[in-house]
């Protein structure tokens, strides 16, 4: 009896907004509460501040971060959400989606995993998408005097580029390709006063197992032109940039080499991507070693998402992580004439590329077996 | 055979009480409703965030999104106890000689019967509050532990730490022990009768499989009820130090349906349990026989209350299907 109440209540979707400081978040806010898109948000914000929109569903709450009682440092939630999304649902036909917003210095990891770690959060809403609005104009001081900032790009879903109109061309292709380097499978979109449609912001399902990495043409595709259909005709990604070394972005005998992008023009970039790239695998191999892999290094994987195949499996696996939370789950089958392979990317700090590009192949299932296909 | 007088209302209802025996329903809506020779309904707030019943002035107090206390008799005029624009009031307490205490953000306010106010600043934000039995002492959970304040008194608190965040906080109606219920699913105690100097007694009380969202005290403060299990997990509190070492009982076990509320007999040692799928249960202690008090509704039981001599039993649920019964039939 109660299955079938619960069974109807679609979980609330909710959009986090990062960004530095006057990156343009409560434009782009006042944008998504004013724009005739025939939908209801509630907004939890940090500080009403310059939102002048008189909306009662805009609630204030003092970021509370809480360690969970589980000995891992990196399992952190915002308390106060859990209490005001609670608060929200329990009247739930306000409002169609939930949108929160976090200060400019907020981590957005703790915000991401309250919809993860907190039962009665997760049995009641959906985390949609992060986004992270940046200041093209600014992007390079704020790499320089915060982790916050590239943080925020790094666990981004999308990434709006703002304030492009402040910047010469060749600025922003510069800015464009150091997020890049800092988050090859984000959506970048370039905006000026956060303007943008919105249909690219909200409803993005970028959590959502079934439809994470459907659209994500950064993250899935081989061929490189995928990249201007993404970023626009005019993109202009640096890729020639190569005269830095202190990073490890660099190319490493793949023949496809689409994901490692040159080093982020920007000196002051300490997260890196790693992205894998391996044949059919075997779940025996597989689950053991990512599990490993989430455990040990957790507190530097800031994301993970990945597309596995399966020997032996009609269907895509997929999984995504955030520190050292992970879930999988099977996707869909593989298309006729889909290339049976196995991707996945981690963004995050210090991460080891040689043992996870050896350990990941480790985990394939054995070629004779693999050549079926 | 127990009766139900069915009352149906739209929405979550977020507490219930007996005022002057005639029952009242909040509803997180802000309409507050009572059964009083009729159907009455009171609209209080602007969305109701917390309610409970002050048994020292027999009315309902009540939190809101509109950022208001209110105070509502049992004939449903409301007074206005504090206003604060655009903050979510989501934890009020009821204290001896008519005060009140609220908090929003990481202060709690306590207005005192004459209309002063004292103010308790907590380095986090203030998860819950509640009122010790005798003298004027309150209690602030918050993440790492608690604080007890004496309210006219400008006195160091007494910091009880405990490493996690604590989101509601109760004292034993004998005053020895605080209770908070925890981010994860746990309950903790701290026993605050121990001599000057003593080490403190923790009592950590953990095996639930959910987060402790309901407690209840029995009559005179022998045992603690509390729901965060498909079962009602019942801790003896008869002795010195409380349930440490002892088992709790478990009362009205069910399969997989989770235990949402609980609330004790005014008099007797017995509970009502509610459950996730609107059905309530009540269980004596001593040999944990069950009576069905209701059958499955709507939705889960958000609150329940008794009315004075024990013979009434009102409730409400997530989905607004509420009712009184009453066990005598």
């Amino acid at each position: 009896m109660t299955e079938a109440t619960t069974a109807a209540a679609k979980p609330i979707p909710v959009t986090v907004l990062t960004g530095y400081l006057g990156a343009g978040k409560t434009t782009l806010l006042n944008r998504i509460l004013t724009e005739a898109h025939g939908k209801k948000y509630a907004v939890i914000v940090n500080e009403f501040g310059e939102i002048g929109i008189d909306n009662d569903l805009i609630v204030e709450s003092d970021e509370e971060i809480y360690e969970m009682n589980n000995g891992c440092v990196c399992c952190t939630v915002r308390g106060d959400l859990i209490r005001v999304v609670e608060g929200l649902m329990r009247r739930p036909g306000r409002f169609d989606a939930i949108i929160v917003e976090t200060t400019g210095l907020a981590d957005p990891v703790p915000v991401a995993q309250t919809f993860f770690m907190d039962d009665d959060v997760r049995a009641k809403t959906e985390l949609d998408a992060v986004v992270a609005l940046v200041d093209a104009k600014h992007l390079p001081l704020r790499l320089k005097d915060s982790r916050e900032a590239e943080d925020q790009i790094a666990f981004a879903d999308v990434v709006l580029l703002n304030k492009t109109d402040l910047v010469t061309p060749e600025e922003l292709a510069k800015i464009e390709a150091t997020v890049r380097a800092i988050n090859p499978s984000a959506r970048i979109h370039r905006t000026e006063r956060s303007n943008i449609d919105l249909t690219k912001v909200l409803d993005q399902g970028a959590f959502n197992l079934e439809r994470a990495l459907e659209n994500e043409p950064h993250f899935l595709d081989q061929d490189h032109h995928d990249h201007d259909h993404a970023c626009g005709p005019d993109c202009d990604h640096d890729h020639h940039d190569h005269d830095h070394h202190h990073h490890d972005h660099d190319h490493h005998g793949h023949d496809h080499h689409h994901h490692d992008h040159g080093p982020s023009p920007i000196h002051d970039v300490t997260v890196q991507s790693v992205s894998l790239r391996g044949g059919e695998m075997n779940p025996d191999r597989f689950f053991p070693w990512i599990q490993k892999i989430t455990q040990t290094e957790g507190p530097n994987i800031l994301r993970l998402k990945g597309i596995i195949a399966f020997k032996d499996d009609a269907e895509r696996y997929v999984v995504q992580g955030v520190h050292m939370i992970i879930e999988g789950d099977h996707q869909r089958a593989w298309k006729d004439g889909e290339k049976h392979e196995s991707r996945l990317v981690f963004i995050g700090r210090e991460l080891d590329r040689e043992k996870l590009e050896r350990t990941f192949k480790a985990c394939e299932a054995v070629p004779a077996e693999a050549a079926a296909h | 055979m127990p009766t139900v007088a069915p009352l149906d209302l739209q929405g979550h209802v977020a507490g219930v009480a007996f005022l002057s025996d005639i029952p009242f329903f909040a509803e997180s809506s802000g309409l507050i409703h009572s059964l009083d020779h009729g159907h009455k309904t009171v609209e209080a707030h602007q969305g109701l965030l917390s309610s409970i019943r002050d048994e020292a002035t027999d009315t309902l107090l009540t939190g809101g999104e509109d950022g208001k206390v209110l105070r509502i008799k049992a004939d449903g005029t409301t007074s206005e106890i504090a206003n604060v624009p655009r903050k979510w009031i989501s934890q009020v307490a009821a204290g001896p000689q008519g005060s009140v205490a609220y908090a929003y953000g990481k202060t709690a306010h306590v207005r005192l019967a004459d209309g002063t106010v004292k103010d308790f600043t907590e380095e986090r934000t203030v998860e819950g509050i509640a009122f010790a039995p005798k003298g004027l002492r309150i209690a602030v959970a918050r993440y790492n532990g608690v604080s007890l304040h004496w309210v006219a008194m400008a006195s160091q608190p007494v910091e009880l730490e405990w490493k996690g965040a604590h989101t509601g906080v109760t004292f034993s109606p004998d005053g020895r022990f605080v209770v908070t219920s925890m981010q994860e699913n746990a309950l903790h105690g701290w026993k605050l009768d121990t001599k000057p100097g003593a080490e403190t007694r923790h009592m950590r009380m953990t095996g639930y499989p959910a987060k402790v969202k309901s407690v209840s005290w029995s009559a005179k403060g022998k045992w603690l009820a509390s729901s965060g299990a498909p079962a009602a997990i019942v801790w003896p509190f008869q002795a010195k130090d409380g349930p440490m070492g002892k088992a709790p009982l478990e009362l009205g076990t069910r399969a997989n349906i989770m235990v949402t509320q609980v609330c004790c007999h005014p008099v007797e040692e017995i509970a009502a349990i509610g459950y996730a799928d609107g059905m309530i249960l009540v269980v004596r202690f001593t040999d944990s026989k069950e009576v069905l008090l209701r059958r499955p509704g709507k939705g889960a039981i958000t609150a329940m209350a008794w009315n004075k001599n024990g013979r009434q039993l009102a409730f409400g649920s997530e989905a607004g299907d509420c009712g009184v019964v009453d066990i005598a039939g």
